[in-house]
Order: C-alpha cells, then sequence, then structure tokens
C-alpha cells in the first residue's frame, strides 16, 4: 500500500484537469463514462500511445477496474498500446472503402512509406494503422483518417501529397 | 393455490412455450422460465447466477410475431408470448450459432482436459454439423499463465465471458477482460499478473469448454471415469458441500455441490485444492511407536497396545488429571465424541478443540456452542453487520461472500480489527485499534448505546472505557448498529485469541442487546460447534450439558505441563494458541500419543506411538457448521497406507483400554450416540452475560503480537497443499509493521527481521501496513516461518536481520 497515487505521479496538473471537465459532464457515480475521452487526454499527452502504467493512472483516477481500462484501450483502434510515429494514418478497409479500391491505396501506402500496415517508419515520422474499420464516410471511398482528420476520394496521388506534408 | 388465483396474481405473465403453458414472473427471462420448467435451451455464456450478456447467441428461440430468433436469455417474458425452441426456425438459428462457434475452436476434443464434461462437446452433438465447412486457417491464442491453480489453453475460448463476468460481480476482483475486439478477442489480465481471487477456482467451473481447467487436476482422469460422492468441506464454519470426484481409490478433484442456503454453486480455492494435502510425503502410512529413542514401524495392534499401556501407565502413576486431549476442530463429531468418552474414561476432562482461545474465563456462561446467531443465507439481508476481530475473506470466504452481497445491496459492513484487511467490497467503517484499544472502542460503541437507551453503565464498565470521548467511527458504528432494521454483530477469530476475550464479549452481549442485533462468531475450523456438543470441551459434557468438574483448557494444559497427551488431528506447534509452549509441553511429557494424518520432525521428536489417521475424504463423519447445521458426509476413498479412519482408531484403543461402551460398528452408531445426548439443539442465541471484568489493565509497553491466521495456513491439509501453497496468498505471508516502526528498527519492505518472543525467535520478511498502531507487529500463525513463538497476543522484539 503506497501512499503516493500513482495518478498523481503520472498524469500531469493539466491532464488531470481536462479529465475533471470530462467527468464532470456526467453524473457523479457515472465516472466510468470519462473513461473514452480520458484515455484520448492521456494518449495525446504521451507522444500518441498508452502505457500500462498511464492505463493504471487512469484506472485509478476513475476509480475504475484496472482490466476495464485495459479492454476499452484495446477494443478501440484509435487508441495505441505501443509507441507510434509522429502521425498517425488509418485507411479505412471496411466494405465500402475496398469496393472503391482501398487494398490499392493501402498497397501504394506500403510501397511509398516501406512499411506495412501495423509497423512505424524507421525516421518515427508515420505509424500505419492496422485493419481499420468503418470509418463513417461511406459516400467518400475510399479514405482515410490522418491525426484525426478526414482525407476522402483518395487516389494514390492525393495520397502521395498527403503524406509527403507530414512533418 | 389453484389455476386460478395464479393467472389472476399481477406478477405472473402466462406464456407458452412448444404448446405447453407455463407461468413466469414477470420482468423474467424467457430462459428461467423454460429451466424451471425442464425445457431445455442450449447455452454457453448464460449463468443463473451472473448478469446477462447474451454475447454467445446459443439460446435463440423462435418467438411468434418476431422478426428474428431472439436470445432466451435476454429475452423478457410477455403476456400470452408463445415460444418455440424446437421450430424449425430456432433450430436453424442455434445450428447456424454453433457452426460458427466451432469454425475457430479446435476440433481435438481427444486431447482436450474437458473431453467428456464439456458444454460445447454436448451441444456440438445436437447442433453441430458432422463435416466443418470451414477450410481456412483457425486462430491461435497463446496462453497465459494465471496462476497455480486454473491452467489456460485460451485457443479453445469462446468467449462467452463468464469468467470475466464471474470474477467481477462474485468474486468481487475483476482480474479478467475481454481485451481487443472482433476475431481478436482475447480473454485476458492484459498484464499478466495472474488471478488471485480466493474464489478463483469457479471459473474453471464456469467455464464451457476447455479453455479454463484445473491446474492440479488436468489430464490425471476423465470425468467419465471417475465416481462421485459427497462431502463437506472441512477447513472453515461454513461447511461448504462438495462433491469427491475419485478413481481407483484416489481423490483427483473436488467440486461444489450446489446448496443455496450454505454455498449456492460456488467454492473457495481452500476448498477446491486443498485435497493436495491428503497425498503429501508427510503422510503417516504405517503405526510407529518409539522405542529408546528410535522409531519402529509396527503393526497396528503392537501400536494401539503400545499406546494403551502408555497412556495407562500415566493415569495409574499420575491420575487421569495428568493427561490431556488437544483436538483438532477439523476433526469429525464422531471422533471428537470418541475422543471426550475415553478421555472421561480415563477420569480425565482434560480435553479441548479451542486451541487458538486466548481467554476461558467466560467459558460456563458462553451458548451451548459458538453459533453464527444467523443464517448464512440470511447475512446478505441484513442491514449493518459490525465484525469484531474478524477477516472474512481469509476466514470463511463463503460467508464474506454473502456479506459482500449484502454491501452491494447497501449494507454497512464494518469491522473493528487489529489491522486493516483489505475487502472486495466497500466497507462502511473500519475501526482499527491495538488490542487494549479493541476492548476501549467496543465499550465506547456500549456507552455510546447505553446512554441512547437511557440506560445506567453495568458494573465495572466505566473502567473499560478509557479516558477520551469516543471517536466518531465508534459513534458512527454505534448508530448504524442501532438504527439497521436487522443487523448483527459478529465475533472473529482475534477476538477468540484475545487474552481479554471475555471482557470483548461480554461488551459485544451488551452492544447486541441495546442495539437490538443478532450476535454470532464465527468459530475456527469445520467443526468448533460440533466439539463443544460432542463434549470435547472441558467444560461440557457430550450434548453441551455443563461438566460439574472441569478440566483444564487448552491453554491449561500446556501452561502446567502433563504428563502424557493424546493429540487428535493436531499439530501443537502450529495449532495452538501458544505454539512454543505447546512444544515445550510435548517435549516434557512422558508419554505423547498422536492420531495423525500427517507426521512432523517435531511430532518425531515428542511423539511416542504415531497413530496413522485418514485424511479429508477418508473418513466417514459429521460436521457442525457454524449456523449448527448436522452435515454427514460417507468415507469416499480407503486411507493412504495403513492409516485407519480416526474414529475406529479411537474405538480400538478403547477395546484396548478395556473401557465400557466402545463397542460401534460404524460411525452413525457413534452419530446416534451424539445424538441422543444432544438431541436437536436449537440455535442458542443466549448472549454473552455481563461479568464484571476482573483486571483490566494490561501491561503494553514494547512492542505487542498480534497474530492471526492466514487464507492457506488454516490446516495440517491446507498447508500442504502445494498448487494453494504456490498461490500469492501463501508464499507473500510477511511480518506486518506500521512504517513508524519500520523506520525504529531500520527495516525496508522485504527486508528479513527477527522476531523474539519469550527467548523464543522466528525469522521472516517484512512489510508495511500504515493501517497497524505503531506499536503493534502483525505476525501470521499456522505457518511453518513462526512456529516457534509463542502466544497468538504477547509482546515481542524486532531485529533486522
Amino acid at each position: 500500500m503506497s501512499s503516493e497515487r500513482l495518478s498523481e505521479k503520472l498524469l500531469s496538473p493539466e491532464v488531470r484537469k481536462e479529465i475533471d471537465h470530462w467527468v464532470g459532464k456526467f453524473p457523479e457515480d457515472r465516472k466510468r463514462s470519462a473513461l473514452i475521452p480520458a484515455l484520448h487526454v492521456v494518449q495525446d499527452a504521451n507522444q500518441g500511445y498508452l502505457t500500462e502504467a498511464l492505463m493504471d493512472a487512469v484506472a485509478e483516477y476513475l476509480d475504475q477496474p484496472k482490466v476495464a481500462v485495459y479492454e476499452v484501450a484495446t477494443f478501440y483502434t484509435m487508441f495505441d498500446t505501443r509507441p507510434v510515429g509522429r502521425h498517425k494514418v488509418n485507411v479505412c478497409t471496411n466494405i465500402s472503402c475496398w469496393l472503391m479500391g482501398a487494398d490499392s491505396i493501402v498497397s501504394h501506402c506500403e510501397k511509398k512509406l516501406g512499411i506495412k500496415l501495423g509497423e512505424t517508419t524507421a525516421d518515427n515520422r508515420i505509424t500505419l494503422k492496422v485493419e481499420e474499420e468503418c470509418l463513417a464516410a461511406c459516400s467518400g471511398g475510399p479514405m482515410m483518417v490522418v491525426d484525426g482528420h478526414y482525407h476522402t476520394h483518395l487516389t494514390p496521388e492525393k495520397v502521395d501529397e498527403i503524406l509527403d506534408n507530414l512533418e | 393455490m389453484t389455476d386460478k388465483a395464479e393467472a389472476s396474481n399481477p406478477d405472473l405473465v402466462t406464456i407458452e412455450v412448444d404448446g405447453v403453458e407455463m407461468q413466469a414472473p414477470k420482468g423474467s427471462m424467457i430462459i428461467e422460465a423454460t429451466d424451471r420448467q425442464n425445457v431445455h435451451v442450449p447455452r454457453f455464456c448464460y449463468h443463473r447466477k451472473l448478469s446477462i450478456a447474451a454475447n454467445c447467441r446459443m439460446c435463440l428461440v423462435d418467438v411468434e410475431k418476431a422478426p428474428k430468433p431472439l436470445p432466451a436469455c435476454a429475452t423478457p417474458v410477455a403476456d400470452g408470448m408463445k415460444i418455440s425452441t424446437r421450430s424449425e426456425r430456432a433450430v436453424k438459428a442455434q445450428k447456424g450459432v454453433m457452426e460458427f462457434l466451432l469454425i475457430n475452436h479446435p476440433l481435438d476434443c481427444p486431447i482436450c482436459d474437458q473431453g467428456g464434461e464439456c458444454e460445447l462437446q454436448d451441444l456440438a452433438l445436437g447442433y453441430g454439423r458432422g463435416v466443418s465447412r470451414f477450410s481456412e486457417r483457425k486462430r491461435v491464442v497463446k496462453d497465459e499463465n494465471l496462476g497455480p491453480l486454473s491452467a489456460t489453453e485460451m485457443t479453445r475460448c469462446i468467449h462467452c465471458t463468464r469468467c470475466v463476468r464471474f470474477l467481477d460481480e462474485v468474486a468481487g476482483q475483476r482480474e479478467l477482460g475481454g481485451m481487443g475486439r472482433g476475431e481478436h478477442t482475447e480473454i485476458s489480465t492484459y498484464v499478466g499478473l495472474g488471478v488471485h481471487s480466493e474464489m478463483s477456482g469457479n471459473v474453471i467451473d464456469l467455464c464451457p469448454v476447455g479453455a479454463l481447467t484445473s491446474r492440479p487436476y488436468r489430464f490425471t482422469a476423465r470425468a467419465w471415469e471417475m465416481l462421485s460422492h459427497p462431502g463437506v468441506a472441512p477447513h472453515d464454519c461454513a461447511g461448504s458441500n462438495v462433491q469427491v470426484h475419485h478413481v481407483n481409490g484416489k481423490i483427483k478433484r473436488v467440486v461444489p455441490r450446489d446448496n443455496e442456503d450454505i454455498n449456492e454453486c460456488w467454492i473457495s480455492d481452500r476448498d477446491r485444492f486443498a485435497y493436495q494435502g491428503i497425498y503429501s510425503e508427510d503422510r503417516l502410512q504405517r503405526p510407529r511407536v518409539k522405542r529408546e529413542g528410535r522409531w519402529q514401524e509396527c503393526s497396528w495392534e503392537e501400536a494401539l497396545e503400545e499406546a494403551g499401556r502408555r497412556m495407562m501407565q500415566v493415569v495409574e502413576a499420575h491420575g487421569g488429571s495428568q493427561l490431556g486431549a488437544l483436538v483438532s476442530p477439523a476433526a469429525t463429531l464422531e471422533e471428537q465424541y470418541l475422543a471426550g468418552k475415553l478421555m472421561r474414561a480415563l477420569d480425565s476432562r482434560n480435553i479441548d478443540a479451542r486451541l487458538r482461545t486466548g481467554d476461558f474465563s467466560d467459558q460456563q456462561t458462553r451458548p451451548l456452542y459458538p453459533a453464527l446467531g444467523v443464517g448464512i443465507s440470511e447475512l446478505e439481508s441484513l442491514d449493518a453487520v459490525l465484525l469484531v476481530g474478524s477477516n472474512p475473506r481469509a476466514e470463511q470466504p463463503i460467508i464474506n461472500h454473502r456479506l459482500r452481497k449484502a454491501a452491494l445491496r447497501g449494507a454497512s459492513i464494518s469491522f473493528l480489527n487489529p489491522r486493516r484487511h483489505e475487502f472486495n467490497y466497500p466497507v462502511a467503517e473500519q475501526l482499527v485499534a491495538d488490542p487494549q484499544g479493541m476492548v476501549r472502542e467496543l465499550a465506547a460503541v456500549a456507552g455510546l448505546l447505553l446512554e441512547r437507551a437511557g440506560r445506567t453503565a453495568p458494573e465495572g464498565f466505566q473502567g473499560l472505557l478509557g479516558d477520551g470521548q469516543p471517536g466518531q467511527q465508534a459513534t458512527e458504528l454505534a448508530h448504524r448498529l442501532a438504527d439497521s432494521g436487522s443487523g448483527a454483530l459478529l465475533l472473529g477469530p482475534y477476538v477468540e485469541a484475545h487474552p481479554q476475550g471475555a471482557v470483548l464479549r461480554a461488551l459485544a452481549g451488551l452492544v447486541a442487546e441495546l442495539a437490538d442485533v443478532r450476535f454470532g462468531t464465527l468459530s475456527e475450523g469445520p467443526n468448533m460447534a460440533g466439539a463443544w456438543l460432542a463434549g470435547a470441551v472441558p467444560h461440557r459434557q457430550s450434548g453441551g450439558q455443563a461438566e460439574p468438574a472441569p478440566g483444564l483448557d487448552a491453554r491449561g494444559m500446556l501452561a502446567e505441563p502433563l504428563r502424557g497427551y493424546l493429540l487428535l488431528g493436531v499439530e501443537p506447534e502450529l495449532d495452538c494458541w501458544d505454539g512454543a509452549s505447546a512444544q515445550a509441553a510435548m517435549e516434557q511429557a512422558d508419554v505423547v500419543v498422536a492420531v495423525t494424518p500427517f507426521v512432523t520432525a517435531a511430532m518425531e521428536s515428542y511423539a511416542d506411538v504415531l497413530l496413522p489417521a485418514g485424511s479429508f475424504g477418508e473418513t466417514s463423519g459429521t460436521y457442525v457448521n457454524a449456523e449448527g447445521r448436522w452435515q454427514s458426509f460417507p468415507g469416499v476413498t480407503r486411507p493412504q497406507g495403513e492409516a485407519r479412519p480416526a474414529w475406529k482408531v479411537l474405538r480400538v484403543l478403547g477395546n484396548v483400554l478395556q473401557l465400557q461402551g466402545f463397542e460401534y460398528q460404524s460411525s452413525e452408531d457413534v452419530l446416534a450416540e451424539v445424538r441422543d445426548a444432544a438431541g436437536e439443539p436449537a440455535a442458542d442465541s443466549t448472549l454473552p452475560t455481563w461479568t464484571a471484568p476482573v483486571d483490566v489493565s494490561v501491561a503494553d509497553k514494547g512492542l505487542i503480537r498480534v497474530g492471526s491466521v492466514p487464507l492457506y495456513a488454516t490446516d495440517g491439509l491446507v498447508r500442504r497443499a502445494t498448487a494453494l501453497q504456490a498461490t500469492r496468498q501463501a508464499t507473500e505471508v510477511k511480518v506486518l509493521v506500521s512504517p513508524a516502526v519500520a523506520e525504529q528498527h531500520d527495516l525496508a519492505e522485504l527486508d528479513w527481521v527477527e522476531v523474539t518472543q519469550n527467548e523464543q525467535t522466528a525469522r521472516m520478511p517484512v512489510g508495511l501496513d500504515e493501517s497497524l498502531p505503531d506499536h503493534v507487529v502483525w505476525v501470521p500463525v499456522g505457518v511453518e516461518g513462526t512456529a516457534g513463538l509463542g502466544a497468538q497476543f504477547g509482546t515481542v522484539t524486532l531485529k533486522r536481520v
């Protein structure tokens, strides 16, 4: 039993303040509802990925079992539990995009960056996320999400332009 | 009730299942109604004691007017609902689900431990296709090490999440979860730290496939070749019902037997895995006698003659009063009774099963037996419970489970203990006090209630209060109890072992009376109540009648050593309140006869005759649980080696000693005699009577040792169960000190510390516990590391090793 709270050690006052903001949106006994936004906040403050220690800190802060946090963090593809590059590229490979040629967009990305889905470029610039499911932009397929921004009606040229502009 | 009355019951609805009309409570699910009427609906994820997940989809049924099949486990009944469980549409849906479940499940039942008792295998027979249409690659999931009790083969998992829900909802320790999603879902701890709940073994029963199996049992037998007999768990006063599975005379595993009044469908890991101890190398296989300091194996006749002769020598030379018997509270009622009868026939009344009791001064006024005072199943409906000196999570996991249910319902469960224990439910108040402080705090609670009731304090009460005002926690406790509609005050092993136990009991009686709550005791061992009824206590005869000339109690027999001892299933150095004086008393005795399943090095040094006794499953007998429930069980397997059931050993010892009335043919004959003496004793709800305390001042200078028995140290069987001994609860037993004491003694977490008590020393790793008062050291008892030390409560010194 340690008197020092993990959440105080690992989560900065700013991060905690932001989590508090989300906690405040839900009834007092429903802290669990703030779990997804809390994980986003923590992930964004940690170079885009979550560690076990950070998830434990969130669990402690929201008074949830650790396992409940791991479940959420591993379920959603928007959370990463291993180090990632500076930019996350998610190419939708679900049915609509697939019919519109998502496969060729994926292989174009892979060839261009020299990495496979799920890998990060050696310069730590880009992570190609694995098997991204429907991102809710079927009318614009094929599409991808780069750092939270939607890019639709993709062509190899368009992809080149987007990727080349990433720092 | 007539049909008409049922139909008019507003809480019931009428549904039709496969053309048969039936009634079901409003809001209940279809599967509950069909289960009640024995209409079989296939299922994997549904379990009546767990929340509804509806994720396996195996229970799809055809409901009239519904556009598609509905899951029976998650569809509430409605009046006039017509359900087909076997229509073409229902069966087609069920078969479809089965085909999907088998896509990723290995089809290799012959090499799976679950084969032959697998829910998936059984249902595949009815709902599966003869040939799989799936020719792609199956997924493979890496196994995770969940600890020494449960083995995993996670490729077999069908994600029913029963294990996840059990650990969350019942065990109260959410250690498993569903990680990942879709085809990548894996049931896992994610961090690989294992599963540590004291009830974890139940996931083995819950798992419908071979993903979670029993590590000690697996691949040692097949379900169809084993015989199954009922048993009663021999570790705590709940008396959980179990079923013992055995083949070729060897017990292979222990599983729960449903009993809604006691253990529901669960058992603790201790009850499940302790059977391994039966096959320990410490088992005494043949009778032995010590001649000129050397042990010789011999025939039963020879050993019994020798035991009888040596005991008779003591009686003839010094009188029966120089003979004492220490009896295990895990011995059966029949064994305890025969031990008592034997001692009395030898003109000795020195017999006791209360091996860990610290204060016997109020024994005459204590009830017929230490009773829980409330039904185990009633515990969950109480509003407020105060437990004094108790850690039920380690001591009676099944009772703790009921308290947990009460707490989740909103009841306030509070504790007054010498250290803070961890519980798997919200605790209203956890008041921590040193041994003297426990008296003071309980007196404060009683004082507040006296004031509330406008009553004057009984004689000698004021002296217990101490100087200060009652603290906020004590005030809270008093009000919670007094304001509860149904409450209980339960006393645990810390009170039993407390040197001022009588004062605590008197105060507790006062509190229970004033707050108008039930009063009970959580006694140690599975049969402490039986020991009181069987006459295995010095102050009561069999049946519970007062003994006119009480003999020495368990402490008395050791404090003033006797010439001869009879041990029944006891390892005195580990099982007695004061292990050091117990061992010294044994060493100095002229004769020690041990009727025991196990032999220890200490026993080899002090004993003179060793008589091998049957262990768990090897003896027929009866246990009386804390509720006063008499539960008999058969002998299931032959005892190891030449060991015999202890009741037979005592019976023949009686014959050898030429005592009257030892002509029993069976343990049932013995039981009948105890029944005759005891009748059908009603639960004795007499409260402890107030007696003015004689001396309340205890010199508490220096460090005070407080001890209790860890989860896996309760008895010889558990201490030898290898899988349980490999769990964190067993391997991480430490001496606990407060941070201040640690600093004074230059100790850090996991340093080794030498504890000295009355010139005896013991070495153990140290742990820090912020809840401990600064002059209290918690030293575990019943474990090898501290076997040489003295009393459970006493003054000690510490030194860093």
